[in-house]
């Protein structure tokens, strides 16, 4: 329970932290969304300083992230220049998308990592697991948006999967199982390239974390025993692999999360990724430091996630904490 | 021993590739800004052996392509006359690394044009923008990871040595920035610069804005070595004949860093070539008319191009060799530093 409670009150510094600082960060940037304005003739520099004080633009930073973090507690989290509404309920909608296709790709990813990792962890060394090594090196150079770019000129060409957004045309008027299918059909596109430039990591700390423990004695005594081969590799040898993957799940997310802001925008899905590049051309400050947090929060959950399995996964961990 | 001869492996092939981004000037058949105004979006040319009449060439030619009959913007190749591939021809004038001048180019054809990697919407070949463009992600790669381990050094040095709570409100603040997944601190931090400046301008933004990001991870690696470091035996005795701070930081405890430090540069440099990428990709980058790997790809971004203009992909596969390179050299570093730590670790049990 302790172990708990301190992983919730790091992971509550760190969103505390990483709002201050994007608020340091904005006290550096030149011009506010009421620039453009005032090269307008049509607005008068009166309107311009009226709007800059009714938004507090002026104020001094502390003042201001009070005046933030307050609208935060009451849920808005500032305000959108460009929308004309408080940033909150845009970003959730934009942040649900983002779950959306990173948590599909995450479990994907992790379905077909964890398997192929430990077959080739069995053969390690031998002709399938060194074709397998290949096969993620070469996923491994291709840039993301290399990857992505691929994907995209290819579906455009061979025309088998939509692409871009994440509804059709037609969307509202399908029956609910034809929605599910039709945001399944958007999201083949996305999906897969996430999975694809996550896969190679997975693949190869799962290959390394199994066949460090494939040497153990306990797994030879195992095998001495007659237990059968299945039943080896799952039941015994992935427990005791778990730690550093779980460890990994967590970062994992991190990576998806930084690579879907990227596929998103080259595939047009309406995420976070998106969102983010549109305010910051508009500069429009509190949706960019909304989404960064946004961002955060969901590396963090992924991390506390981890935690959590970690806890429930190694008795060590809850032993430990018991005892200190 | 083994690890030794493929990190020079690894090295040798990443010179060349670099070797070949560097002489630009000499290996493309063009200048990047030259716009042959009569034929934008050229597809590739193929370099042919036979010829349309079953003849065999020795050396390697194009056909030029012309419009097809009652088409717009569809060619077709022109069998009329081959133009074998040349070498060592004159062509336009060039700096090789911005002072040496030269006129002499690796491969050429003789009274045409040719576009091997096709040319883009204003006519530009494609593949000198390739070459071109690699100068400014690479440098900007490069120069990037050498901010960020300086910064990391710095302050992985300071907080390992020092301790206390300089160690740990640095170890804090890199905890945040881990906590941020790295592509959004990027945009978030380039959220709060000037968007249009000129070229120049932008490219040392980016520079500097890359370099900032990824200063936590080495500067906590760092740290450990130092932790260590300080505790070896010879840094204690230095200690014991009156070396100052400084001193045994910079004789003693920095030059420890040095395997921690390479292997974090083969593994940032294709990192932050790929942050440039996407940066000048989205157009937050280094702006048009430079190339740049990113922004030769940013008109993928358009729905027609992507369609019909395939070739305009083919810029995003030129990196994976550098990728590899720089994978290779990542792998065969880390290999050495374990090979390495083992070593002292049973020399130390023996002992």
């Amino acid at each position: 329970m302790r172990y708990l409670l301190r992983r919730v009150g790091h992971a509550l510094f760190l969103l505390a932290g990483v709002s201050m600082l994007a608020f340091l960060f904005t006290s550096l940037a030149p011009g506010t969304y009421f620039d453009e304005m005032r090269l307008n003739p049509q607005i008068a520099p009166e309107t311009v300083a009226a709007l800059r004080a009714q938004y507090g633009v002026d104020k001094p930073l502390p003042v201001r992230y009070l005046s933030w973090l307050s609208s935060a507690l009451h849920g808005e989290m500032g305000f959108s220049f460009a929308y004309n509404s408080s940033v909150a309920p845009l970003l959730l909608v934009r942040a649900r998308n983002t779950l959306v296709l990173t948590i599909t790709s995450t479990l994907l990813a992790w379905a077909i990592a964890l398997p192929l990792g430990i077959w080739s962890a069995e053969r390690l060394g031998r002709l399938p697991d060194r074709l397998l090594s290949w096969g993620t090196a070469i996923l491994l150079v291709i840039p993301d948006l290399a990857l992505a770019l691929g994907l995209l000129v290819f579906a455009v060409r061979t025309g088998w999967f939509p692409t871009g957004g994440m509804a059709s045309v037609d969307f509202e008027t399908l029956s609910p199982l034809n929605r599910l299918r039709d945001l399944a059909s958007h999201m083949i596109l996305p999906v897969m390239a996430l999975v694809f430039s996550s896969l190679p990591l997975l693949i190869r700390h799962v290959r390394a974390a199994v066949a460090d423990v494939l040497n153990a004695p306990f797994l030879l005594a195992a095998v001495g025993h007659g237990i059968p081969r299945r039943t080896l590799l799952y039941r015994y040898a992935l427990p005791a692999a778990a730690n550093p993957l779980i460890s990994l799940f967590g970062f994992s997310i991190g990576v998806l999360l930084s690579g879907s802001l990227l596929i998103e925008v080259v595939m047009s899905w309406p995420g976070l990724g998106p969102l983010l590049l549109e305010s910051i051309l508009a500069r429009d400050l509190y949706v960019v430091i909304g989404g960064v947090l946004f961002s955060t929060l969901f590396l963090v959950g992924g991390n506390f996630l981890a935690d959590l399995l970690l806890y429930w996964a190694d008795p060590r961990i809850r032993t430990e904490s018991g005892t200190r | 021993m083994k690890a030794r001869r493929t990190i020079g492996k690894w090295l040798v092939t990443l010179a060349v590739l670099h070797g070949i981004v560097v002489c630009a000037g000499f290996f493309a058949p063009y200048d990047p800004g030259e716009q042959d105004r009569k034929s934008p979006y050229l597809p590739p040319m193929r370099l042919h052996l036979l010829d349309s009449r079953g003849n065999l060439h020795a050396r390697p030619f194009v056909y030029s392509l012309k419009l097809r009959d009652g088409s717009y913007g569809q060619y077709e190749e022109d069998t009329a006359e081959p133009h074998p591939l040349k070498f060592f021809l004159r062509g336009s004038h060039y700096r090789l690394l911005g002072f040496l001048p030269g006129q002499t180019h690796f491969f050429a054809a003789e009274n045409a044009r040719i576009y091997l990697l096709g040319t883009d919407a204003y006519g530009r070949d494609q593949l000198s923008r390739l070459l071109f463009g690699g100068q400014v992600s690479l440098l900007a790669g490069l120069l990037g990871a050498g901010i960020t381990l300086l910064i990391g050094l710095c302050i992985g040095a300071v907080a390992g040595y020092y301790r206390g709570w300089t160690d740990s409100l640095l170890m804090r603040l890199a905890e945040l920035f881990l906590a941020l997944p790295w592509l959004y601190l990027l945009f978030a931090i380039r959220a709060f610069l000037p968007l249009a400046v000129s070229p120049l301008k932008a490219f040392f933004l980016i520079i500097a804005v890359i370099g900032m990001v990824g200063w936590a991870r080495p500067a906590r690696l760092v740290r450990g070595v130092v932790l260590s470091a300080k505790e070896r035996d010879f840094v204690r005795a230095a200690r014991g004949f009156g070396a100052t701070n400084a001193y045994l930081l910079r004789r003693h405890i920095l030059p420890e860093t040095s395997s921690v430090l390479l292997t974090q540069a083969a593994i940032l440099i294709p990192q932050y070539v790929l942050a440039e990428m996407t940066l000048s990709f989205l157009g937050l980058g280094v702006p048009e008319p430079v190339p740049s790997w990113g922004n030769l790809l940013s008109s993928l971004q358009q729905y027609s191009v992507l369609v019909s203009y395939w070739w305009m992909y083919l810029p995003a596969l030129a990196m994976a060799p550098f990728f590899l390179g720089y994978l290779g050299l990542a792998g065969s570093l880390q290999e050495r530093g374990e090979a390495y730590k083992i070593e002292t670790r049973s020399l130390g049990n023996l002992a």
